[in-house]
């Protein structure tokens, strides 16, 4: 589903990403783990498609195509979802109405009718109770005012609605008490198939615990520097990055 | 397509004025220039009666004496006063008694703007007094209104059909001296509405006028009177738009509201008038003065949407005179280009227990700068005066401006008065945020805007809201969504 050959990618002639190559599959789970500053939200970001961003080496393929040309609308239309670290706060604009016009513009890129109402009301209330969210909620104005743990709910409450092939959640354990942590976690395992997959970006491996991986890759200062399976994450746990990069040097 | 600041600005760049077309009909237009004898000779043209001639020669005799005003946070070459036409009419043969008898090409520009009186006619709940170039030339709906005794005319046709009423309350709220442009206006109004509602009537369906300048280098001088009488209803919906000109063209209109005892006017406007060019050339002059009057428990609601004209100045205001009344300003101004807003309200508490709410919204795009100007104004015997203020500003791209200038005077220290203000610019994150859930720039920008005029664009009329919510996209995005 998603491959990642060589890449290079930096900003402002800065080089952050220094050769990355993940193959990940339809049903399957990785996690990509490193500490601050090694280059996981760069790379969501570059998966995304954000502009400030550039590619200088490698490519990016979505289903066999290159994503290069694509504009991160076009990404999207094409199941590419990313949960963000930090998402933005659109004032005036509840997270019904939002949720409405990206799920039809993404039809109408898809050469699709609008979705009828009724058919919208019973997906909300489904996705809704999916994750435990007061339809109150859905009237406010999208992440204004919201408290980091239900900015995090709201962003995989958009994931189930908006039913993605891949799934990029960056740092969605940030901010998140236990009890969000588990109804969150809960969300993504219901929306697991054998027909999409998750990349989980994290610094800890908490997340991990709720939310198994197939795979685990270690980021270290813009490369992969270590793959394993879930029981890596708790030996990072356990042993911290310096382990990895003592490693990584003694090699 | 990602984006980034300078994406914004060409696209906000290369918006067209949509409506930019010039329709093709006889008139009877004036020489330019000013004094005297034109304004006399309006006067004989509209064979108006001897007291409405000498209203306006007084208008003009102290408009001569006056300076035009500078204090506003505006600049632009000043119009020659001499160089303007200051009467054109569509020429008519006779009055019309069916729509098929108006110029054809007259109902085309309806039906370009997609008001065809036609289908608004059919439109259940809205009658439209047509206003082009000066002169109605059609007034529908009249039958319903008058079997509740409402009266909706043109001004020239309430002159002489109900000069009691006109004579009355015409300049009682905003006197023929009272400023520049409302004695220039007193002097050479060309046209207008009139309503009357009568005590205790509900008016029944909203009022509605269109605007539209259409002569090249006429100035159009508008005159406005509602009266709602005790315990009556209107909603009066204004909307405008004008044909593309390369010339300034100016726009001095007087509206004035008068709410009787428990009386309330809702009055609502739409002005996309042409903005200019985005190189600045051309456009509209929007000098307005709009105020109303609230008697005791009476109320007043200003709903303004404002995306047009390049330099508008405009202040619609309340004089809250009886004891709990209520004054309200709601407000969009989108500027453009190197569009130039100067706009806000004055509310002027004088009686006991009055309250008034001001919410605000500037949006500026382009190299345009986008001014609120307030007062609030508490009298000595205006006991328990309430004041709430909220004015946001929203900006697009580096080179424009937003600019805040709220006035508070209290004389009253019961007075309760607050005031907000937010800036907040449409950033890259959040136009990325919408791209990654498949939203395109240009609706995204849409939604942004929308979402923050909300709390205005809610105050609309239903069919208003629509509309206007179409205007702010075609205002602001580089085609029409």
């Amino acid at each position: 589903m998603l491959k990642i050959n060589n890449l290079h990618a930096g900003v402002e002639g800065k080089e952050i990403l220094k050769g990355i190559n993940i193959e990940v599959n339809a049903g399957e789970v990785h996690a990509i783990m490193g500490p601050n500053g090694s280059g996981k939200s760069t790379l969501s970001s570059v998966i995304a498609g954000k502009e400030e961003f550039e590619v200088t080496e490698g490519n990016i393929l979505f289903q066999g195509e290159d994503v290069e040309e694509f504009s991160p609308e076009e990404r999207a239309h094409k199941g590419i979802f990313l949960s963000f670290q930090y998402p933005v706060e659109i004032p005036g604009v509840s997270v019904t109405n939002f949720m409405k016009t990206a799920i039809n513009e993404t039809r109408k890129a898809q050469g699709l009718e609008e979705m009828p109402a009724n058919e919208m009301l019973k997906k909300i209330r489904e996705k809704s109770e999916l994750l435990e969210i007061d339809r109150k909620f859905l009237s406010r104005s999208l992440n204004e005012g919201f408290s980091g743990g239900e900015k995090k709910r709201n962003e995989i409450f958009q994931m189930a609605m908006l039913e993605p092939k891949l799934a990029i959640l960056d740092e969605t354990d940030s901010g998140l008490d236990i009890d969000a942590l588990r109804i969150v976690s809960n969300g993504v395992n219901r929306l697991r198939s054998k027909d999409n997959a998750v990349v989980v970006i994290t610094h800890y491996q908490r997340l991990l615990d709720y939310i198994v991986p197939d795979f685990v890759h270690v980021l270290l200062d813009g490369k992969i520097v270590k793959s394993g399976g879930a029981e890596l994450a708790h030996e990072l746990e356990e042993k911290g990055y310096d382990w990895i990069k003592q490693e990584k040097v003694s090699n | 397509m990602a984006y980034t600041e300078e994406e914004l600005k060409k696209e906000l760049e290369t918006k067209e004025y949509e409506y930019g077309f010039y329709t093709d009909i006889e008139s009877d237009t004036f020489p330019v220039g000013l004094n005297e004898e034109i304004v006399r000779a309006i006067s004989r043209k509209k064979e108006e009666p001897e007291w409405m001639t000498e209203w306006r020669v007084e208008a003009f005799k102290a408009w001569e004496q006056m300076i035009e005003p500078e204090w506003a946070n505006v600049t632009y070459k000043k119009p020659d006063f001499q160089n303007i036409s200051y009467y054109s009419a569509p020429k008519k043969k006779d009055k019309y008694n069916s729509l098929d008898e108006v110029d054809p090409e007259l109902l085309e520009t309806f039906n370009k703007l997609g008001i065809s009186l036609d289908e608004q006619k059919k439109l259940a709940g809205v009658a439209i007094d047509v206003v082009m170039d000066s002169v109605s030339v059609a007034t529908t709906f009249k039958k319903t209104l008058a079997e509740k005794g409402i009266i909706f005319c043109s001004i020239s046709e309430a002159i002489k059909e109900h000069p009691e009423l006109v004579k009355k309350y015409i300049g009682s709220v905003v006197p023929k001296k009272d400023n520049f442009y409302a004695a220039l206006n007193s002097a050479v109004f060309s046209d207008g509405s009139f309503c009357y509602i009568p005590k205790g009537v509900r008016c029944p369906m909203e009022l509605s006028t269109y605007f539209r300048i259409n002569q090249a280098g006429t100035g159009q001088f508008e005159r406005t009177l509602v009266i709602a009488d005790e315990g009556s209803y209107v909603s009066y919906l204004e909307g405008c738009t004008a044909p593309m000109r390369d010339e300034n063209q100016l726009h001095a209109a007087v509206v004035e509201l008068i709410a009787l005892e428990d009386a309330e006017i809702k009055y609502s406007t739409v002005q996309n008038w042409f903005p200019g060019g985005k190189d600045g050339k051309g456009g509209v002059y929007n000098f307005v003065t709009k105020r109303g009057l609230c008697e005791t428990n009476a109320k007043i609601s200003w709903t303004q949407v404002e995306t047009g004209s390049a330099i508008t100045w405009k202040y619609p205001s309340c004089i809250l005179k009886g004891d709990n009344s209520v004054g309200e300003f709601y407000s969009i101004a989108v500027t453009n280009n190197y569009q130039q807003a100067d706009t806000g309200t004055k509310m002027i508490h004088l009686g006991k227990n009055t309250r008034s709410t001001i919410i605000s919204k500037g949006i500026s795009a382009g190299k345009s700068q986008n001014s609120y100007r307030g007062l609030v104004q508490i009298n000595s015997r205006a006991e328990n005066a309430r004041n709430f203020s909220q004015c946001d500003s929203l900006l697009m791209g580096n080179d424009c401006g937003a600019h805040t200038f709220p006035y508070i005077e209290a004389k009253n220290k019961t007075a309760q008065i607050e005031h907000e203000a937010t800036t907040s610019k449409i950033g890259e994150d959040q136009i990325f945020y919408c791209n990654q859930r498949g939203i395109d720039t240009e609706k995204a920008i849409a939604l942004i805007v929308n979402g923050f005029s909300k709390e205005v664009l809610n105050k609309l009329p239903m069919e208003f809201a629509v509309e206007a919510q179409k205007l702010l996209e075609i205002s602001l995005e580089g085609s029409v969504g």
